[in-house]
């Protein structure tokens, strides 16, 4: 006889989700997954969004994840389901967000057969998952499913897979409830606190410091970023903000200088290559961020606090490195400071200042206007003043207009800059907008896109449209793969090898099609008039803004190149100067 | 700069979960992020806790070995990464089986000389022998270079094992 607890392994599946505050599941059914879509039917705690092709369910769960800090879940077939979900899944990795992927399997007494829809999931996933697991038994199920949100919120976060073979979700077992199970995985969240004094005793001594902070911060939460800017404004530094921690501190504070970085501005990279002390917070030293390592910031000492220790000394060594999350770490660093009642170098910062704002004086996001085309800069900068007032969700895609809405818009909330920063996938813009209008239903939720990278995950619309998810689509048509192109101008020679894309679907009649709004834009003097009445319809809507095929993303530190050597423009010559490959290697 | 730095020989102790898929994590790590491996032994040393133990050695500049251990503590089934070459005095070890096939005068000698190397001859036919030899890779390879020209037929390895000296477990 079963035990009055005995339940199904989709049953023990479900209810672990629910007891793990699962709200909304990201999928798309299948053979290997139909005994868990038949629990799903029966029941009323879990919604599901039907999405249209499964890298999109996983993108679309990083969208929630990401605007609310709880974990993202997505449920996919073996096999194809499970394959096209990979290139989420990396999203996910590189970025550092909470997800995790439940995916069907071919039943056990099958797995290495080569069986209908069998792909070893676990296999393919492993260098691009924080963890995953293959469930064989069902009484381990729950305990893996508990373990499995546990692993992928705590420390640094990322996507975890679980792979459910078919006759394991359907035979009979135990549930556990997560306060039975205990894991081994513990990160480190306090700072060792003699280097946090240390760090102070840098801070507080330093003359020409800058903080330099990253989504480290952001995924700490959003105690991390009042703390972060309480402290920013305690000690009157300068901050620049990563791609990744853009919303970190108030974009409108006047001690942010902006992003850094490969199209950062003058004074946030000037400011990072001149300074005496770098306060690296939950930043990553990336590549991009960088530009070349033997000329990256040379006279500074250097402090960086990252929950993750293989991200310290990882591409730049630093003087002082703290191990722990972001909060923690800085609610200690206030403590201590107000404790030893430090006092900054007000002299020296004076002068700090004076020089910055120096830089800060060549206006480098300046660009020339034009009342006969519309100006990639100028659609962005007029997006940002006709919606800020409510405080919407950004969400891109890849190329140039994700590095000019980096660029033009300010995030005085963190939660609310939603960008592939690490992969740099086209095609998470729309799929993430729409996991987001799912947490958010009365939010203003904005993809900002190009008309290239759109059309990777175009079919999303009609998960928009079904789902009755008022998504807000704005494609900057320049006819090009623009950031590709911009390289093919200033490295290769302009031989524009298949950047040209010189066919396109009519994207107001496309929009249409799948019952949403299609608005188009082609004259400076018709942005406003658009975006108005786009913010005036409550369905998707998909904008298009034909505009200036020829423009850059200025400043630009080109490829092999330090922080002072940026082109600023057009106009720069210094942007022939080739750049050098270090050490022989080929930078990307 | 970082390649300037000099590269080092590192013995790692590896403590991890005995689970299906473990080894593949920590070898896809090393392929994955372009690590070398020079040699990697794997068993079981606690079934109740179902724990096994990988001894690495690999190579490479400070930062890059940093960089090793800070990786391998990632992965979610390693419970401890200890660099038993900076963490003091530690003993390493490694088993061969080496095939050798002669007859006469060249037959004593591998004898005689599997004697110096307190090798044991553990298979033996009319043409052939297989000796078993213990002891740092440095005294194994040693033996198998002698024995080249004495018929050297075929060679079996465990790679490294290894142990901090002293009263402490890792």
């Amino acid at each position: 006889m079963a035990h009055h607890d005995t339940l199904n392994g989709a049953e023990i599946l479900l209810k672990a989700l629910v007891d793990q505050g699962v709200e909304v599941i990201f999928g798309y059914p299948g053979g290997a997954v139909l005994p868990i879509y038949d629990e799903l039917f029966k029941q009323n705690r879990l919604r599901h969004v039907l999405v249209r092709h499964e890298q999109a369910a996983v993108h679309a769960a990083e969208g929630y994840a990401r605007s609310t800090g709880k974990v993202g879940c997505v449920l996919v077939t073996s096999g194809p389901g499970a394959t096209n979900a990979v290139t989420g899944l990396a999203d996910a990795q590189c970025d550092s967000v909470p997800l995790v992927c439940l995916t069907g399997q071919v039943p056990t007494h099958l797995i290495g057969n080569d069986a209908f829809q069998e792909a070893d999931i676990t296999g393919i996933t492993r260098p691009c998952t924080k963890h995953n697991y293959l469930v064989k038994d069902v009484n381990d199920l729950a305990r893996i499913v508990h373990e499995a949100f546990h692993v992928a919120r705590s420390g640094r976060p990322g996507p975890v897979l679980i792979d459910l073979p078919k006759d394991v979700v359907q035979s009979k077992g135990e549930y556990q409830p997560p306060s039975k199970v205990k894991s081994k995985y513990k990160p480190q969240v306090k700072g060792d606190i003699k280097a946090i004094e240390k760090a102070i005793d840098m801070i507080a001594h330093a003359k020409r410091p800058i903080f330099y902070v990253g989504g480290g911060v952001i995924n700490s939460g959003p105690a991390a970023c009042q703390l972060m800017t309480q402290f920013v404004r305690m000690t009157g530094y300068p901050c620049t903000l990563t791609l990744m921690g853009l919303g970190a501190i108030p974009g409108s504070d006047p001690l942010f200088l902006g992003m850094l970085g490969m199209h950062g501005t003058v004074e946030a990279n000037m400011a990072m290559h001149d300074c005496d002390l770098m306060i690296n917070i939950g930043a990553r030293f990336d590549d991009r961020v960088t530009g070349k390592l033997e000329g990256f910031s040379p006279k500074s000492k250097k402090i960086h606090v990252d929950i993750d220790p293989s991200s310290i000394n990882k591409n730049v060594a630093v003087d002082l490195a703290i191990v722990g999350d972001c909060a923690h770490v800085l609610e200690d660093m206030i403590k201590v400071w107000k404790a030893k009642q430090c006092r900054v170098d007000d002299k020296a910062l004076k002068t700090w200042w004076k020089q910055i704002d120096q830089w800060r004086g060549m206006d480098c996001l300046a660009f020339e206007g034009s009342n006969k085309l519309i100006k990639p800069q100028y659609a962005i900068k007029r997006l940002y003043e006709l919606t800020r007032h409510r405080n919407p969700y950004i969400c891109t895609e890849v190329g140039q207009h994700q590095m000019w809405a980096a660029q033009y818009l300010k995030f005085d909330l963190p939660h609310h800059w939603l960008t592939s920063g690490g992969l740099g996938t086209m095609g998470y813009g729309l799929p993430s907008a729409m996991g987001v209008q799912m947490a958010h239903p009365d939010a203003l939720v904005i993809d900002i896109a190009g008309e290239a990278s759109i059309q990777m995950n175009i079919q999303e619309m009609a998960t928009l449209v079904q789902h009755r998810l008022p998504v807000k689509i704005v494609i900057l048509n320049n006819q090009y793969l623009g950031m590709v192109r911009q390289w093919q101008e200033l490295i290769h020679g302009g031989r524009y090898s298949e950047s040209h894309m010189t066919h396109h679907p009519d994207f107001v009649k496309l929009a249409e099609a799948f019952g949403a709004v299609g608005l188009r834009a082609t004259k400076p003097d018709e942005v406003d008039g658009v975006f108005k009445e786009m913010m005036a319809v409550d369905r998707p809507v998909i904008v298009e803004m034909l505009t200036d095929a020829s423009e850059n993303v200025f400043p630009m530190i080109m490829p092999g190149m330090a922080h002072n050597e940026m082109v600023l423009g057009p106009e720069d010559k210094s942007r022939d100067k080739p750049g050098s490959e270090e050490d022989g290697m080929v930078l990307v | 700069m970082i390649k300037h730095e000099e590269i080092q020989r590192h013995t790692i102790a590896v403590l991890v979960d005995n689970e299906s898929g473990v080894l593949a994590r920590v070898i896809g790590l090393f392929s994955g992020r372009g690590y070398n491996i020079e040699s990697l032994t794997v068993a079981e040393v606690d079934a109740k806790e179902k724990l096994s133990r990988i001894t690495i050695v690999t190579s490479g500049t400070a930062m890059i070995v940093e960089q090793i251990k800070n990786q391998l503590r990632r992965l979610i089934p390693v419970h401890k990464v200890h660099d038993l070459t900076i963490e003091g005095p530690h003993v390493a070890r490694e088993l061969a089986l080496v095939k050798v096939c002669s007859t006469g005068e060249k037959r004593v000698e591998s004898l005689r000389i599997a004697d110096i190397f307190r090798a044991r001859a553990i298979d033996s036919t009319n043409e052939s022998f297989v000796f078993e030899v213990v002891g740092a890779t440095e005294k194994v390879d040693a033996f198998i270079k002698l024995m080249e020209p004495l018929g050297l037929a075929d060679v079996s390895r465990t790679g490294v094992v290894a142990i901090a000296r002293g009263p402490n477990p890792i």
